[in-house]
């Protein structure tokens, strides 16, 4: 595939999209709302048997080594990854051309790539009531032990499907379909008025 | 209701999807056994009690399971991949490198 420029990707959030401190934050702001736009979002799937082929391969192409078990995952250096469902992977890339990376290394008997870049959307929430603002949006346990730092999770609020990542102790990472996202978030910025919060 | 997925682990009944009796058998897709193929599409047990059923997590990560569902109490008495240890549902096999 030949490489050409690509247009300038728009956020789907940008109408809805107001920095600066919203609702209930006279007492400070408890929670960080924003959009991370990594230049790529990928997911990876392998046969049944190849998963750990598909792992390592995960680890010579981006330096990140998943952990065993279901829903592991690992974030650092702009790059994350993570298992959301049997033997399947989102990867993600502050940079774009992650796609291109890993061309050559997934052959068909080990497995398949898509490239999601443009269909994802991911929205970071931050800050002491991050577990409390998702909580009401999520029936899981976001609790440190029950969800570690790196882990992911895929599940669904109000029938948008969205896989959240662990990404610091009081921080999470969303990605959510792009034709959703818009929707998503201004029912997130709503749930986290109580808590006062500001977008970043 | 909870059902604990084998990869996603408890999760409310609603990000489930119910795909059927999990006792089925069908046919292979050249049988011309007509008294088997209605057994596939209409005989089912309907027992009060204990059930095989297949679900599929669809609101999570997507994975068929068989889960044991007890049908007078609702409770789930286990779970487990669909593919695991069993025949495909379609008793295709499996055909790849």
């Amino acid at each position: 595939m030949a490489e050409q420029p690509l247009p300038e990707r728009q956020s789907p959030l940008e109408p809805e999209y107001h920095p600066g401190s919203h609702g209930n934050f006279e007492h400070g702001v408890d929670v960080i709302l924003s959009e991370t736009r990594p230049g790529s979002i990928l997911q990876l799937a392998a046969w049944p048997g190849e998963e750990k082929r598909l792992i390592e391969i995960i680890r010579k192409v981006t330096g990140l080594a998943l952990p065993d078990g279901a829903g592991g995952g690992v974030s650092s250096g702009g790059r994350a990854a993570f298992g959301f469902a049997p033997g399947k992977f989102t990867v993600v890339d502050e940079a774009e051309g992650l796609a291109q990376a890993f061309a050559g290394s997934i052959t068909p008997a080990i497995g398949t790539l898509t490239d999601l870049s443009h269909g994802r959307t991911a929205i970071r929430i931050a800050g002491p009531k991050a577990e409390w603002v998702m909580a009401k949006f999520f029936a899981i346990d976001f609790a440190l032990p029950a969800f570690p730092l790196g882990a992911g999770r895929s599940t669904n609020h109000h029938d948008i499907f969205a896989q959240i990542q662990r990404s610091g102790a009081d921080q999470f990472d969303i990605y959510v379909f792009r034709s959703f996202a818009r929707s998503f978030w201004k029912a997130l910025c709503h749930a986290s008025e109580e808590v006062g919060y500001e977008v970043q | 209701m909870l059902i604990t997925c084998p990869y996603c682990g408890p999760r409310d009944v609603i990000e489930f999807t119910y795909q059927g009796d999990g006792n089925r058998e069908r046919p292979q897709p050249a049988s011309q056994d007509l008294d088997a193929w209605n057994a596939y599409v209409y005989d089912r047990l309907n027992p009060a009690g204990d059930h095989s059923e297949i679900w599929q997590h669809s609101g999570g990560c997507r994975a068929h399971l068989r889960v044991v569902r007890n049908t007078i109490t609702h409770e789930i008495l286990s779970t487990e991949f669909a593919r695991g240890g069993h025949k495909s549902a379609d008793n295709r096999a499996e055909d790849r490198p």
